[in-house]
């Protein structure tokens, strides 16, 4: 489609929402505008940062990772923030905006929980009412962060309408906020959704990629590679955001392949389409019907993703591969044996392309942003015996 | 400009001195069959009809629409299945609701093509906002066929003047706040929103959105036709015949 429309990362992006959250998204992208420009907003945002998230992350140069793969391996540290996932920055960020336009009733989604546990945590803090959607195959195999979500006070709300995860918590969200425009801020955990989300969940995330930027700045001008996992992609377009600008650094994407021929790799066997208010790449059938995905990761088990990632996807700028449930257990199982580090299986998927980047060719410098840790999967990894 | 198929049905309405009814059917739901037998059912009583073309992930429908798409899928509903069921209906124009993403799969141009084929009147894209209908809306026109805008309670002024004056077909008003649904009853304002609405409009305002029961008409009686949806659908559901529904409502024109 061509159109004149605001938000568009090339061809990809847009607004495509029922006319009744027009105005909440025309209101936001002017609040967004507005903060973005105030010293004060942007002061409280850094300043939350480092004293609640607990930022800057360290940027650690796994060795014993590196030398078992054949290269030079650095890890953005974002399990290390408050709440343990790169989820964080965006949640404290979206809050700080919320309360500034007056909205005291937040709804959020979530698939590993991890947005889920960050967004009580961001209300809390701010006293704002929190109720956080999670499909209720997520809200099984993710129960530590259901039971945190709670303590901190939101509401769960188990979805358990179709795919029973990431997407149909989506839909409940959007549709609690079609229900309650008037008072309710939808905070929405990844870079997808209707503009302005990608640009501003972007934004409150590109924190992870200046401070990489100029963390590795101490040890060399630049790497030659920066990983992520994307799911909707918040997590890679935040630290792919100190990156993106310097030809030399190599992007990859890493997107979950599942297993068995179920797959949640968008970007990699998706086409473009409109889901969850963007057009991007998405996963569908002939006459536009969401698939079903699957991956080992409720955090990756996502068929869309964020529309800036379809843009550097044709543009060539970013390399999206596909890690497979296997390989990215092994990964995890690297990173704990031999870093002390137990990753997130999202995280995990990253890692895993590190090494078989390092196998085909050895000697590069990579950093993997390890968006989160690993906590919250163990009771559902353990019980199937995965690891 | 020629006399649309839509605006002809509502001039209709208004000439016998009532109100235009507009009945809400999924496409096979319950089972082919019965969608094809509800059709023909609703024409007796319908100015125009409204047929979903069911989708997996529908934003501003509530659980009994919903429902409805999720078993009219399972059964292997599909748009070209829709088309052939609705072409050549005795009455009513037909205008079909379905996500912009339907649209988009085989391409916008590819869709104006099938519907005109097909003799449908236009076309209801819920999540395909004003904004973002520009290149749809230009196929749409090349071929006399009708993309209705909507209006919500939360609309703008301005934009809602941009909006309603655009409009063409009918003016497809989001009683309010929600998704689809049953409403028990509608607050206050929306009679003005209504009203505000008819002002601006050149196209006949439609309300839809919880419209259930005859006291829902006489309470926003200011509009020139009511969308009944998920009354209809629960009706089919429970195995109840959808006549039951619309008689009432068409008393109350």
């Amino acid at each position: 489609m061509t159109t004149t429309a605001p938000g568009r990362f090339g061809v990809y992006g847009g607004r495509y929402v029922p006319e009744t959250l027009m105005a909440n998204l025309i209101a936001l992208e002017a609040a967004f505008d507005d903060a973005r420009r105030d010293p004060a907003f942007q002061a409280e945002f850094a300043q939350t940062l480092a004293h609640f998230v607990g930022r800057p992350t360290p940027l650690y140069h796994a060795r014993r990772l590196g030398e078992a793969y054949g290269g030079q391996v650095y890890l953005k540290r974002e399990d290390l923030t408050h709440t343990g996932a790169h989820k964080i920055n965006n949640a404290v960020g979206q809050a700080l905006l919320a309360r500034r336009i007056g909205k005291r009733r937040i709804v959020a989604e979530t698939g590993a929980g991890q947005h889920g546990v960050a967004t009580a945590a961001a209300c809390a803090r701010l006293g704002l009412e929190c109720i956080v959607y999670m499909g209720a195959l997520d809200c099984e195999r993710q129960r530590p962060n259901v039971e945190r979500m709670r303590l901190l006070g939101a509401t769960v709300k188990p979805v358990d309408t179709g795919s029973r995860n990431l997407k149909v918590a989506i839909n409940e969200a959007i549709r609690d906020w079609i229900a309650n425009p008037e008072n309710t801020h939808y905070l929405i955990g990844s870079v997808v959704g209707p503009h302005p989300y990608p640009l501003m969940v972007r934004e409150f995330q590109r924190v992870i990629g200046d401070e990489a930027r100029a963390q590795f700045a101490r040890v060399a001008p630049r790497p030659d590679a920066v990983i992520a996992c994307v799911g909707g992609g918040s997590n890679a377009m935040g630290i792919f955001a100190g990156f993106v600008d310097d030809p030399h650094v190599e992007l990859f994407g890493v997107e979950a392949g599942g297993a068995g021929g179920a797959t949640a790799a968008t970007l990699n066997t998706g086409r473009p389409g409109v889901l969850h208010g963007a057009l991007s790449y998405l996963l569908q059938d002939q006459e536009g019907q969401i698939l079903n995905t699957h991956s080992v990761a409720a955090g990756l088990d996502y068929p869309g993703v964020g529309p800036e990632h379809s843009f550097l996807k044709d543009t060539g700028r970013a390399k999206y591969e596909v890690v497979n449930d296997a390989e990215a257990l092994a990964a995890f199982r690297d990173a704990c044996a031999l870093e002390g580090i137990i990753p997130a299986i999202e995280s995990s998927h990253a890692i895993a392309f590190a090494k078989r980047l390092l196998a085909r060719r050895p000697g590069l410098c990579v950093i993997v942003n390890l968006s989160g840790r690993g906590d919250k999967d163990l009771p559902g990894l353990l019980a199937k015996g995965l690891v | 400009m020629t006399t649309s198929a839509i605006q002809k049905a509502f001039d209709r309405a208004r000439v016998s001195g009532r109100r235009a009814l507009v009945p809400f059917l999924m496409s096979g739901y319950p089972t082919r069959g019965d969608f094809r037998a509800a059709l023909a059912r609703a024409a007796t009583l319908a100015d125009v009809i409204e047929v979903g073309v069911p989708f997996s992930d529908p934003l501003a429908d509530g659980p009994v629409i919903q429902a409805a798409a999720a078993r009219a899928l399972q059964q292997g509903t599909t748009l070209a299945q829709t088309l052939e069921d609705v072409t050549g209906i005795e009455g009513p124009p037909v205008v079909l609701m379905l996500s912009i993403n339907q649209v988009l799969a085989g391409g916008a141009q590819m869709f104006a093509q099938r519907l005109k084929a097909a003799g449908v009147a236009g076309a209801i894209v819920p999540d395909l906002p004003f904004e973002e209908a520009g290149s749809l809306r230009a196929e749409f026109s090349a071929r006399g066929l009708e993309l209705l805008n909507m209006l919500a309670p939360t609309t703008a002024p301005d934009r809602m003047a941009t909006i309603a004056q655009s409009a063409r077909g009918f003016l497809y008003l989001i009683s309010s706040a929600g998704v689809t649904g049953t409403r028990d009853t509608f607050p206050p304002e929306t009679l003005a929103y209504i009203r505000r609405a008819r002002e601006l409009s050149r196209a006949p305002v439609c309300v839809g959105f919880g419209i259930s029961r005859p006291e829902h008409i006489r309470q926003l009686a200011d509009a020139d036709g009511f969308i009944v949806g998920s009354a209809l659908i629960k009706a089919q559901g429970e195995g109840r015949d959808i006549k039951d529904v619309l008689q009432p409502l068409h008393a109350a024109l």
